[in-house]
């Protein structure tokens, strides 16, 4: 009997429960004997003029080695963006001494022999900067009075898309905008950034970092420090967390390789929370602007999103997500005209990257919220008016307008799943019932229905690798290149070699992370570990089957179609005589049994869902809690419930968090205002029910194991749940829309705005 | 100055500066590197530990303030047998952990929880893990883990005493 499908609890465990795990910042390596510790000396202005950066004192405290400033850094070029839509002179200083761009642009690094020695005399490093007009907010920027590069010409870095055409919205009897900020939040994994390098006798740099992909991370610092690929070895150890926000190599870890380089001693960096605050690539950050039109019995005949993505000081890859938004904007839905465009602006702030789900969830957002502000015009249940414009169910590839091809869902059946699940005619009984009596505490229901796309398209970012080596003991490695980080792929692959060969769990062992031993592959992110890893895995396993077989049929004397597997005894053995056994062991003892494979995905998946968010909303203070959240996500097959799970809860934590709490601030200077976890509203567990999961399997033919991907699908249905769900709560007294996150302040205030507004017409086209 | 405390159930005296919270103590002098920083707020809980049966966050302890007492952290917990501690047996049966960062401080927090309410509900322990962040299992997995616990310290009686007790 397959393993597969089972609640497998992690390998991973044991080690991380007794000993705890090994991040970056832990280790112990003998590379790193004597290691410098680098401090960051950041710009504490949003934009200026840097003036002089005075090292004197510092140089003279205590431990202090060196004090490296862009003056040392003559022989390195300025780091280029890498984008091709975007102006080529809008370049990242490695560190700077023209002008900063953001609170946190790095300006020196004091090196220096202990820890505490570094945090004293980097207070020493004295940076005078003259400041500029700082540009903080879209609005300001777009109108390029102080324009960042001004070589570029414009804070406007891309633009995507056309505009939309002047008869879009004809022939529809209603139209509704509004406008809606997807608000920046912070990825904040429990483990910082950190990074360590080490340059060896010969030449070659071996660089810790924490990071979802080191493949990805040794070519762009090749790139950036124009070296050899061959004289870097990137290794994450385990990590931390990253929900996308650890994709793609940090300029931080090629500058501290660097450094190594110059002061010809290891270096190791592992910034506190209020550097990586400002540091690290924010998520999020869209401002949008949706429309959508139809008749009034509830058929959308036409919706448009227009995007301004805020995009930082620098390009990094938030700039791209905005495609994303576009590509997945008409969602589940089968509108007949879908208009989608963006814009990319740069501000004085910290660059946006990629956050669980990246570009997925805003398009989510914005059109789940678009049908509910729809349904509220024309006065119909939002359920109503999702059953009337969803996709019906498919089971042959469908493209949208966006030209998205969906390979298979049933969008209709995960709604009436979740919907019955919740009880929702008793929902809204009770939620009228409190209406109708005048309670302080009015209960509001919310719903999503999403569909969303992981694994990456054709191309490099579709294929992925797969080493399988059975050894002489009997004891197999695999070697991938995904790469975890919580995901518990160790016990996914370890199921999946099993499942195939016999081999138990606990004598295999799965590797990742290291750049020496797995030199290609497309690290963890996008959801497409299981579905593009795990395939490759499973692939692996299957060839080494097949090589088995020939070598097998040769010491058995047998035709090759007669062997079957027999996984009790890890082997081959003719079919109909027991006892025949020839293990993969002793094949491995004759000769080495490995097999190197690619997995090429070709196309990627698209998971799906429903939520709905059962919220109660205290309509004196405003204060919104969340009761319960049910959910249906449909990833395809599911290979370990445990871990999907797991997946499931993390997301939905993360999707609350951002309709009801988070949110990263600027004043208007550009100084965060969120810079530490005390500011930085994240979410507790007290802000949270325990979820109510409802199970749903659509098989995907695009692989062999029909999975999608589960990382990201929680984030993406639940946050518009929450929102909606906030907004139907008071959505009785008025209000219509409630940006997030929904804290107590926005909600209280748009109870007493709806007061003051009624019977104002609200209607817009 | 010297600092002398048993840790894990050894006893040591180091020369370290005053101003060395515990947690760089216990990570960089002690070198039991289980115990995490997560921030530098007291906000996240990744560093807890516990001292003379108290859970504390132990970036926010000096060293010198924990002269003369008994300081437990994860690497403590298991057994001479190498067994695993309920808690964090608990953690490993209901997939209470995912990246790993949090789980020290929040296994170290959850036996004090249980110690000071060894039959929480579902509720007080949320409110009881306030203190520790988790980003990654969204707390639902954790709260079963100590709900779990609490049952299985039930049936023995000593979730933790014997470990923690001061």
């Amino acid at each position: 009997m397959s393993i597969l499908g089972t609640r497998v609890v992690r390998k991973e465990d044991p080690k991380f429960l007794t000993q705890g795990a090994t991040y970056t910042d832990d280790l112990v390596d003998e590379r790193l004997t004597g290691a410098l510790h680098a401090t960051i000396v950041r710009s504490q202005v949003a934009h200026g003029k840097v003036l002089s950066v005075d090292t004197s004192d510092a140089l003279a405290a205590p431990g202090v080695v060196a004090v490296i400033t862009a003056a040392d850094l003559k022989d390195l070029s300025p780091m280029p963006h890498g984008f091709p839509f975007i102006h080529e002179s809008i370049v990242h200083q490695w560190l700077v001494d023209d002008v900063v761009q953001f609170v946190g642009d790095p300006v020196a690094v004091v090196l220096t022999e202990e820890r505490y020695q570094g945090e004293d005399a980097a207070e020493m490093v004295a940076v005078d900067i003259e400041p500029l007009p700082a540009v903080v907010t879209v609005e300001d920027a777009i109108k390029d009075e102080t324009v960042l590069f001004p070589d570029a010409g414009s804070n406007i870095a891309a633009t995507f898309g056309a505009d939309r055409p002047e008869d879009f919205f004809e022939g529809c009897e209603v139209v509704v905008t509004q406008p809606i900020v997807n608000q920046r939040v912070a990825a904040a994994p429990l483990e910082t950034r950190a990074a360590a390098a080490a340059w060896g006798d010969d030449g070659r740099v071996t660089i810790f970092c924490s990071n979802q992909g080191a493949q990805q991370v040794k070519g762009q610092i090749a790139g950036w420090l124009g070296i050899e690929p061959e004289t870097i070895r990137v290794v994450t150890p385990d990590v931390g967390g990253g929900f996308g926000a650890k994709i793609g190599a940090d300029p931080e870890f090629a500058l501290i390789a660097w450094i190594a380089k110059i002061v010809g001693r290891p270096v190791r960096w592992a910034e506190n929370r209020s550097e990586n605050l400002v540091g690290m690539v924010h998520g999020r950050g869209q401002h949008q602007v949706v429309r959508i039109g139809g008749s009034k019995d509830g058929k959308v005949e036409a919706y448009s999103i227009e995007v301004i993505q805020e995009g930082g000081a620098y390009p990094r890859i938030g700039v791209v997500l905005p495609n994303l938004t576009m590509l997945m904007a008409p969602g589940v839905y089968a509108f007949p005209k879908v208009h989608a465009k963006a814009q990319v602006v740069l501000t004085n702030t910290t660059s946006t990257g990629a956050y669980r789900g990246a570009g997925r969830p805003e398009a989510t957002a914005a059109v789940e919220r678009a049908i509910d502000l729809f349904a509220a015009e024309i006065g119909m249940d939002p359920a109503d008016v999702r059953r009337k414009n969803l996709l019906p169910k498919f089971t042959e590839p469908h493209t949208t307008p966006m030209g998205a091809t969906y390979d298979s869902g049933d969008y209709q059946a995960a709604l009436d799943k979740v919907l019955d699940a919740a009880g929702y005619a008793d929902l809204r009984k009770e939620q009228q019932a409190r209406r109708d009596r005048g309670d302080v505490k009015q209960l509001g229901l919310g719903m999503s229905v999403y569909v969303e796309i992981t694994g990456a398209d054709n191309g490099a970012g579709a294929l992925e690798h797969a080493k399988l080596e059975i050894h002489k003991d009997g004891s197999a490695t695999v070697l991938t290149g995904t790469s975890p980080h919580g995901q518990g792929h160790d016990t996914a692959y370890s199921m999946l070699v099993n499942d195939q060969l016999g081999i138990p769990m606990d004598k295999i062992t799965v590797i990742h992370g290291d750049t020496d031993l797995i030199p290609a592959g497309g690290g963890t992110m996008g959801s497409r570990s299981l579905q593009q890893g795990g395939a490759a895995v499973h692939k692996a396993a299957i060839e080494l089957i097949e090589e088995a077989r020939k070598r097998a049929a040769d010491i058995l004397e047998a035709n090759p179609e007669d062997l079957v597997i027999d996984k009790a005894n890890m082997g081959l053995s003719v079919k109909g005589t027991p006892g025949s056994t020839v293990s993969f062991a002793s094949l491995a003892e004759k000769e080495e049994l490995m097999i190197d494979t690619i997995f090429d995905a070709g196309v990627p998946t698209f998971p799906f869902g429903a939520h709905l968010a059962v919220v109660e909303v205290d309509v004196e203070s405003g204060k919104a809690h969340v009761q319960r959240l049910i959910a249906v996500d449909d990833a395809g097959t599911i290979l370990n419930p445990l871990l999907a799970e797991g997946q499931r809860h993390g997301g939905y934590a993360q999707g609350v968090a951002q309709a009801l709490l988070e949110e990263i601030l600027y004043d208007p200077d550009g100084n965060p205002l969120t810079s530490t976890l005390a500011d930085y509203p994240f979410v507790s567990a007290t802000e949270l029910p325990s979820f109510e999961l409802v199970e749903m399997e659509t098989v995907t033919p695009v692989n062999p194991l029909g999975a999608k991907g589960i990382g990201e699908a929680g984030t993406i249905g639940s946050t518009p749940a929450v929102q909606n769900a906030v907004v139907d709560a008071v959505s009785y007294l008025g209000v219509r829309h409630i940006d997030m996150p929904t804290s107590a302040m926005r909600v209280w205030k748009a109870i007493n705005q709806a007061g003051n507004n009624a019977g104002t017409d609200r209607k817009d086209s | 100055m010297q600092v002398s405390m048993t840790v894990n159930g050894q006893s040591r005296t180091d020369d370290v500066e005053p101003r060395l919270l515990l947690v760089h103590y216990l990570r960089e002098v002690v070198g039991l590197r289980a115990t995490n920083i997560g921030c530098d707020t007291t906000s996240c809980g990744a560093c807890t530990v516990i001292v003379d049966g108290l859970t504390v966050k132990s970036c926010t302890v000096l060293a010198a303030q924990a002269d003369g007492s008994e300081v437990t952290t994860l690497e403590g917990l298991s057994g001479k047998d190498g067994a695993m501690h309920p808690v964090p047996a608990a953690f490993h049966s209901e997939h209470g952990l995912q990246c790993g960062f949090c789980t020290p401080g929040m296994v170290m927090a959850s036996i004090g929880l249980l110690k000071d309410n060894p039959h929480p509900t579902d509720r007080e322990v949320r409110e009881g893990l306030e203190g520790n962040l988790c980003r990654c299992t969204g707390y639902h997995n954790i709260v079963k883990a100590v709900l779990k616990a609490a049952e299985a310290g039930a049936a023995a009686g000593t979730v933790g005493a014997s470990e923690v007790s001061a």
